[in-house]
């Protein structure tokens, strides 16, 4: 079908206005920046209406041409339900990361926007490609963008965050790459030498490869891509990026890039070694839930308010791969949408963080109190994002954490047998894969009563409480923001937020309230890409009767559609 | 004999401009002498043209006439030389003589032609480029090693008239006598060969191989010839010189240094391992074990060295100088992994041809940033820049250069979407093809490694701000320096959009000859029964 190439041009268009941005004269550059991530959104409005959510199994979308046919990489970009769903994240947040900056950044404006609007096709590219090489070069080329935003416009210690952000993500990912090559390098041999890295063509060799090589290919993988999301051994580099980083790089790492990591794994990791993936899951959840805790004890120590939210992200994502391993439908859906839930909350954290450090020039949890007093409309925009990031049912959190719970709590041996349909919700292969279990799951719910613990002492301290203002004795708080504005054309920051900040923060507070009232059509646009995703792990190395047996308890029609799949 | 002369036009063209600019560099009028770097560019030029001209495609080549083990390497190295020798011809502008010629301008001195290197300079330029031509299309051990030696002897004075200080002339004395001892190991090597197969002629040697296999011999005489040319390449074990040879010369030589005697080693390995044949092995799929195993040594070892030493380096061309002795290290997987079914992704032999390009064009953008800054010392004279500290701030007090040197640093780590990262995946791809998967490991993670201080290299001409107390560097007055900077980056930018094309190009340089006598091709699967050359019928 006709795609008119919508996804390159939404890589395209920030391209360009970067272009822009870098060769216009400067004052203008936070204005082309808004107007061009303003027009990526409408291009990505245009692209999900174009979109056929109902064919979402498979890329949609796709346009390609040549690139360098002796090694098979071709320029191909599509976009399944799952793809579609986090370009769309990414495109949302393009304007709130330039909007966000507008009083923040007043040196070297032109370098930033140019570099903010770089990253962004990036990501979408990462998303969008259907060649691994492709998806490699996008993959990487995210770090250079981040490199520049942390150690130009970050905080102190910014130097050292952006470096070891660089060479952590780097180091993983030059690893994955082998890994991509070995997988190239099996489909080639397994086809007379004809080399290709197209996505859907090296997932049927690889998922057929052995058991024990798909061991090696998962692990040269999990490194490039559990250093993105941060899984537990390997998050080291996350909190102190996530805090020197300014607010739109802060909103951008936890918005988009850090699902990367998780989409690779989705993407890549889990259907390219299926049977290494179903016999690790017990062992990623392990480290799935000691990321839960560990994260969430440490949130509760932070003085810093940034910090704490930075170590909540480990936390979540833990939640975010846990519902992943545990390889079934509810908990594979739930993953995604926590993809997408902790990019929305967690970004309106950072945006708010964002906003009183503006102000205040401290994050300190002993310096700063009490700020409902002073400020309202931050102080509720504060509470209603950290209950969303909690998972107060109503608010989107809520949907997704519950749902990855539910899949590891289902994902047992102990439910096979007719005894899955305990949620009455009758998911196909709810009790096969990931060989988690209740378990799993009660220890990872101690996670969400942390959660609630530190995010509630954050809110109590900052929000409530008697008032707390460093240098201020309550009154002249424009006083001490003098700095923000020293050119003067921004004028002084209002005690309370101002029109573009709450601009700013309504989209997202607007998407969390309508992902957690009515998540319907948000899980329905991804249910067809996860179930492709789940026929493919499910499939491999199984005897095809087994797998009809174990979807027994689906609906016909999916069976039906599912049957199809296998005989192709 | 006379049919050979088709094949070396470019040579040809190379040395009459090096005769023609011998003489003009010693004319006592100023212009005149000038011109000898304008001549030798058009020379570089014209021996340019000629080879996309001139010299025969691979399936045109017949055996009494050219060079037949990789029959399409001629006419894909003399391109590759020409372009990045242009290159780097342009960065060598004002190289030698400037403070001569200075005061001579200012009527201090009268022109002395004794006193003068510059027609020695551009002269021994030539011969070296013309030397690393003659080595591509080389089908006897003779006549490869006169080759390597016309690359190398003029080098070694390079070095030494690159610069009027004392360290010049060291480096230049260490270069040489540890040039002179590889040279006479691999030159031992050659002998070897020949008292094994009894042919200097590759193709003789090629063919003995395949009826008799290797014996003990001549698998003496290629071990040593390996190692030797590990001095050309900078290779652990003979990779001492390197930093001290950097060092101690004009960036713009050191550029030479690392392009032109690395391009040489390596076509002559090419050379020498396409006459083994990558038949040997248990499966019949790789080098002889010694000699596979001996590279392999040398391979993890040169790339691990070179990065490991680069991190500690506080001096940038040192740094250079041991993140190219990385490179080297790199390109031996693709030797090792062998030329494969023919061009495509698992060919290591095209991966190598098209890494020495990459890397050649890259490498000439980061040390023209070096050629092209400078600071005034005490006594008047320019003393180029060589710490990292020099760096701060490029990109604010010199944008052009600053860029450059951003590019080119994230080029040479393989940073995607620059060349170096697609240099770098046909090293993957074919090291994984031919089961060096340990060695692609040992790749990935040195690839890693250099992260460390290339990204030195962006973070001091990006991020960090000019140093205040310290005077502004100047921008020596020599345009084709700065040019050729701006050129080797627009390279590393757009030649990525041609690099389908290029891999093409460096895929059928990689091929060995796949003709029966009859020159009928062979089809890439059917393997001959005794090897790679049959027996006449």
């Amino acid at each position: 079908m006709n795609s008119f190439g919508i996804l390159a041009a939404l890589m395209v268009v920030p391209l360009l206005f970067a272009g822009a941005v870098a060769f216009l004269p400067a004052k203008n550059a936070k204005h082309i920046a808004l107007a061009g991530t303003l027009l990526a959104c409408v291009f990505g409005a245009a692209a999900a209406w174009m979109f056929p959510w109902s064919m979402s199994d498979t890329p949609q979308l796709t346009s390609e041409a040549e690139w360098i046919p002796a090694l098979g990489i071709k320029f191909a970009l599509g976009a399944d339900g799952v793809s579609m769903a986090l370009i769309l994240l990414t495109l949302l947040l393009g304007p709130i990361c330039v909007a966000c900056s507008f009083t923040a950044i007043t040196e070297r404006e032109r370098t930033y926007y140019a570099w903010l609007l770089v990253l962004q096709a990036a990501m979408t590219g990462v998303f969008a490609a259907q060649d691994l090489v492709l998806f490699y070069i996008c993959f990487e080329f995210t770090l250079i963008p981040m490199y520049f935003l942390i150690s130009l416009y970050g905080s102190t210690n910014r130097r050292k965050a952006a470096i070891k952000f660089f060479l952590y993500t780097f180091v993983g990912s030059v690893v994955a790459l082998a890994g991509f090559v070995f997988v190239a390098w099996s489909h080639a041999s397994a086809n007379a030498g004809q080399w290709t890295f197209d996505v859907a063509a090296l997932q049927k060799t690889a998922a057929g490869l052995e058991p024990s090589t798909q061991g090696w290919v998962l692990l040269a993988l999990m490194l490039g891509f559990a250093v993105k999301v941060p899984l537990f051994p390997v998050h080291t580099w996350l909190p102190l990026a996530h805090t020197e980083a300014p607010t739109a790089g802060s909103v951008v790492l936890a918005g988009v890039l850090l699902k990367l990591g998780t989409y690779g794994m989705l993407r890549f990791a889990m259907p390219y070694a299926p049977l290494a993936f179903a016999e690790y899951a017990p062992l990623m959840a392990t480290l799935c839930i000691v990321g839960i805790l560990y994260g969430g004890l440490i949130c509760w120590v932070q003085q810093d308010v940034k910090k704490l939210v930075a170590y909540s992200s480990v936390a979540h994502l833990g939640f975010c791969i846990l519902g992943m391993v545990a390889l079934n439908n509810t908990g594979l859906r739930g993953s995604v949408l926590y993809m997408i839930n902790h990019g929305l909350s967690t970004g309106g954290l950072f945006l708010l963080i964002g906003m009183v450090y503006e102000r205040f020039h401290t994050r300190d949890m002993r310096e700063l109190g009490g700020l409902a007093a002073r400020m309202p409309v931050w102080s509720s925009f504060m509470v209603f994002f950290a209950m969303a990031s909690v998972g107060l049912p109503g608010l989107n959190g809520f949907v997704s954490e519950f749902m990855c719970l539910m899949g590891t709590f289902q994902a047992s041996p102990l439910w096979s047998g007719g005894v899955c349909t305990i949620s009455g919700d009758a998911t196909p292969g709810a009790s096969i894969g990931g060989n988690l279990g209740p378990i799993y799951a009660a220890i990872a719910g101690l996670g969400m009563i942390i959660a609630a613990m530190y995010i509630l002492m954050m809110v109590g301290k900052v929000v409530w409480g008697p008032l707390k203002i460093p240098g201020g004795h309550g009154d002249h708080g424009h006083a001490d923001h003098g700095h923000d504005s020293h050119d003067g054309s921004h004028g002084v920051l209002p005690r309370d937020l101002s029109f573009r900040e709450v601009a700013v923060l309504m989209p997202l507070a607007v998407c969390c309230v309508w992902l957690g009232v009515y998540p319907k059509p948000a899980l329905e646009a991804i249910d067809p890409a996860v179930r492709h995703v789940l026929q493919t792990v499910h499939s491999a190395g199984k005897p095809a009767p087994t797998i009809q047996g174990d979807l027994g308890t689906s609906e016909p029609a999916v069976r039906e559609a599912d049957k199809s799949e296998v005989e192709r | 004999m006379i049919e050979r002369l088709a094949y070396l036009w470019p040579e040809i063209a190379l040395f009459v401009t090096t005769c023609v600019v011998m003489v003009l560099g010693l004319s006592p009028s100023r212009p005149t002498r000038k011109l000898s770097a304008v001549v030798s560019g058009f020379g570089v030029l014209a021996a340019l043209v000629l080879a996309v001209l001139t010299t025969p495609h691979g399936d045109a080549v017949t055996h009494p006439g050219g060079q037949t083990l990789l029959p399409d390497l001629p006419r894909y190295a003399k391109v590759v030389i020409a372009g990045v020798g242009l290159l780097l011809l342009m960065l060598a502008a004002g190289t030698v003589d400037r403070a001569d010629e200075d005061r001579i301008a200012a009527g201090v001195q009268k022109f002395d032609p004794l006193r003068s290197n510059r027609a020695e300079f551009y002269a021994f330029f030539l011969f070296s480029l013309t030397g690393l031509m003659l080595c591509a299309s080389a089908s006897d051990l003779v006549w490869l090693f006169l080759a390597l030696e016309l690359t190398s002897l003029p080098s070694y004075i390079m070095v030494a008239i690159s610069t009027s200080r004392a360290r010049s002339q060291e480096a230049s004395v260490k270069y040489f006598f540890l040039g002179a001892m590889g040279a006479a190991i691999f030159l031992m090597g050659f002998v070897f060969i020949y008292g094994g197969t009894g042919s200097t002629n590759l193709n003789v040697i090629a063919e003995s191989i395949a009826r008799s296999g290797v014996n003990s011999i001549t698998m003496l005489g290629l071990l040593l010839s390996f190692i030797g040319l590990g001095f050309k390449i900078a290779a652990v074990p003979m990779h001492f010189y390197t930093a001290d040879v950097y060092e101690g010369a004009a960036p713009q030589v050191s550029a030479f240094l690392a392009f032109v005697p690395k391009t040489a080693g390596f076509i002559a390995m090419a050379l020498l391992a396409a006459a083994v044949g990558w038949t040997h092995g248990p499966e019949g799929q790789s080098l002889p074990p010694e000699i596979r195993m001996t590279l392999w040594v040398m391979a993890a070892l040169t790339m691990t060295v070179g990065n490991v030493l680069a991190i500690w380096q506080t001096s940038i061309k040192r740094m250079l100088a041991y993140s190219s002795i990385a490179h080297s290290g790199y390109m031996l997987v693709g030797l090792i992994a062998g030329p494969g079914a023919g061009p495509g992704a698992e060919n290591g032999l095209s991966a190598v041809m098209f890494y020495l390009l990459a890397y050649g064009v890259t490498n000439a953008g980061a040390f023209a940033v070096l050629a092209c800054l400078e600071r005034r010392q005490a006594d008047g004279e320019p003393i180029e820049i060589d710490r990292f500290a020099d760096l701060k701030g490029l990109c604010k007090t010199h944008p052009v250069l600053g860029w450059v040197m951003v590019l080119c640093a994230l080029s040479l780590l393989g940073f995607p979407p620059l060349l170096g990262f697609f240099a770098k995946v046909p090293l993957f791809t074919s090291g994984i093809a031919a089961g060096e998967i340990p060695l692609v490991i040992v790749l990935g993670v040195n690839s890693a490694i250099a992260a460390f201080y290339y990204l030195r290299l962006v973070q001091a001409s990006f991020l960090e701000a000019p140093d205040r107390d310290v005077a502004p560097m100047d921008v020596a007055p020599f345009a084709s320096r700065q040019a050729a900077g701006v050129l080797s980056a627009t390279g590393v930018v757009l030649l990525v959009a041609a690099s389908g094309w290029l891999f093409a190009q460096s895929g059928r340089a990689g091929t060995p000859d796949r003709r029966d006598d009859r020159g009928v091709i062979r089809t890439p699967t059917e393997k001959p029964a005794d090897g790679r050359f049959e027996a006449t019928p």
